[in-house]
């Protein structure tokens, strides 16, 4: 179009209302499209406003990072050492991939590849039913179904402990991370496994040799997605975990997570006082740490769609 | 597979080899999915056997009584349905706005980016970072105090991504020659917008809707601080009051009230995750159901 084809276009451009309507909607959406970036800036604007206090005065990083002793509201001398923590967190999110990687890799491949028709509707709704049991509920069963079967199966003082909260954990990680990694087996191209069972290939050896590894990036992603998950989980760890400051030598000992520090302790604390900005501070941490894995998740995803073209 | 191809290539005892290895990972393989969905469902039915003799008219329709020993659940369900209504007051709007941005007018740039990697974050944050959000942003410096208000928008600004996606995904499942027939006729963007893209897509946003229902209602750690109270014997009467939850209620049952006869907290987990299930699967039977109708 000329520049004088241009302007005589804009002469009959009229603008009414339609047009005024159609402006404000484009700001109105706009604004909600970026509200998303607004509020994950804003939590951590937020938390770091209330935990700064405590980052800059009393925050000893090798205090905080190496030692155990959590003693936010002792009379003689407050010590915040959140090793127990950061271990308890690890052992519990480790034990929970343990039993649900596995799991969930081998039912997406089930569901994704082998099961056909109205098994794998059937599947994959179940699974998404799975992963809707609210958290709580979760911690619940550990606490009153879980706690008592470890205790006679393995014959141990307490039910509560890594174990407990490990394998409560790993069930409900598992169907979030089946579902991603089944997302991502669905990804590949049908031409990629159309091409190898043409050359005699059984479905097995199409999976292992083909579909797997032009899935990988996704897979690992899953597993990532379900790290962040388990590490950030709260009511379950709270619940199910014992909540003793304690690095593990078993898995029959109890532990306490960062998370459920937070949950157990905030109720007790004065606004602004340095254990409720130490509070804060796990907060940070807990944010910096699934922001880190979120990220190189999102990245590793990127890096297929990229190859992909 | 039919039999007759692979009798033809089933010849040579390598190939046989193969698919006896073939047979056992599928084998393998549907025995661990099993392993992961039995043990869960014989919870649940735990659950139920244990919880089911605790549930009444009576148990849904009365406060609690004797500090929480006795007596029914009414404040808590009534706590969640304001919680759950008020979060999806705040969050809809916002969500399906975000949504119509993102698929109806985002160039793919950096901002489009940073937005989606934003809604992943959104949905990865713990939840008792919400929960220290929630706190520091309309707790105190809002001055909601602790109210329905200020945890409803905790939970609003967390399951925010449920909506945008499920709504993103049900916008873009609405055909482009849809869009480019309306604009052709000289609509704008909005008129578009309105008359064509929402009206095919709103089943799938229902849907997602229902979803996000099902998960604002079984939260426990965005709501402890910012608005559900442990015991309040009465109702709620408007946005600024505290109220009790179902979520909390199961936590505080569980693990502040150890004179509770049995039965009671697996009543109140049993009638939590029936609330949650039934929403959820409410959800994907419309899903289900809207397929099967679709016309394109």
């Amino acid at each position: 179009m000329t520049r004088d084809a241009l302007a005589r276009s804009r002469d009959f451009d009229r603008r009414g209302a339609a047009w005024y309507m159609d402006r404000a909607v484009t700001l109105f959406v706009f604004v909600g499209g970026i509200s998303a970036i607004l509020f994950i800036v804003g939590i951590f604007a937020f938390i770091a406003r209330e935990g700064f206090g405590f980052v800059f005065t009393e925050f000893d990083a090798g205090e905080f990072f190496g030692s155990i002793a959590w003693r936010p509201t002792s009379m003689i001398e407050r010590t915040y050492g959140a090793l127990a923590l950061i271990v308890g967190t690890a052992s519990i999110t480790g034990l929970a991939m343990v039993v649900s990687i596995p799991f969930s890799l081998a039912a997406a491949v089930f569901i994704g590849e082998f099961a056909r028709g109205r098994t794998r509707e059937t599947l994959k709704v179940l699974v998404e039913l799975l992963a809707a049991i609210p958290s709580v509920v979760w911690g619940f069963i550990g606490l009153s179904i879980m706690n008592p079967l470890i205790i006679d199966t393995f014959g141990v003082p307490i039910g509560l402990n890594v174990l407990n909260a490990g394998v409560i954990l790993g069930l409900m990680a598992a169907p979030i991370m089946t579902t991603i990694a089944e997302d991502a087996l669905k990804a590949v191209p049908d031409g990629y496994r159309e091409a190898a069972e043409a050359l005699g290939a059984t479905r097995w050896q199409v999976i292992r040799k083909v579909v797997i590894p032009a899935a990988r990036n996704g897979l690992v992603a899953a597993v990532l997605l379900g790290v962040g998950r388990g590490f950030g989980e709260t009511m379950v760890v709270l619940m199910a975990s014992g909540h003793a400051i304690n690095l593990p030598d078993s898995v029959f000992d109890s532990v306490r997570a960062l998370t459920a520090t937070i949950a157990a302790e905030l109720g007790e604390t004065a606004v602004g006082s340095e254990h409720y900005q130490a509070l804060f501070t796990l907060g940070i941490l807990l944010f910096a740490v699934t922001f880190a894995i979120n990220l190189t998740a999102d990245v590793i995803v990127r890096g297929i769609r990229r190859k992909g073209r | 597979m039919t039999t007759a191809p692979m009798e033809l290539f089933a010849g040579t005892p390598r190939n046989a080899r193969d698919h006896r290895v073939e047979w056992l990972v599928r084998t393998l393989l549907g025995m661990m999915t099993a392993l992961l969905i039995v043990p869960v469902v014989i919870v649940l039915a735990l659950l139920v056997v244990r919880g089911g003799s605790a549930i009444s008219w009576e148990f849904l329709t009365t406060p609690p009584v004797d500090g929480m020993t006795a007596g029914g659940i009414l404040p808590a369900l009534v706590g969640t349905v304001w919680l759950v209504a008020v979060a999806l007051v705040a969050s809809v709007p916002v969500g399906v706005a975000a949504a119509v941005y993102l698929s109806e007018y985002a160039p793919d740039n950096w901002l489009t980016r940073s937005i989606n990697l934003a809604i992943i974050n959104l949905a990865g944050v713990p939840s008792i970072v919400h929960a220290l959000f929630g706190v520091g942003a309309f707790v105190l410096f809002f001055r909601f105090g602790t109210s329905i208000l200020a945890a409803s928008l905790t939970l609003a600004v967390m399951t925010l991504p449920v909506v945008i996606v499920s709504t993103r995904e049900s916008l873009q499942a609405v055909p482009r020659a849809f869009r480019e027939a309306c604009w052709n006729m000289g609509a704008t963007r909005w008129q578009t917008i309105r008359r064509i893209v929402l009206p095919n897509a709103v089943s799938g946003i229902l849907t997602g809707i229902i979803l996000e229902v099902s998960r604002t209602s079984g939260e426990t750690a965005p709501i402890m601080f910012t608005g559900a109270a442990f015991f309040l014997p009465f109702l709620p009467q408007g946005v600024l009051d505290q109220t009790m939850a179902m979520s909390l209620h199961l936590f505080v049952i569980a693990t502040q009230v150890p004179d509770a006869p049995d039965a009671l907290p697996f009543g109140v987990a049993l009638v939590l995750i029936s609330m949650v299930l039934a929403m959820n699967a409410l959800s994907i039977g419309f899903r289900i159901y809207v397929r099967g109708r679709k016309k394109w």
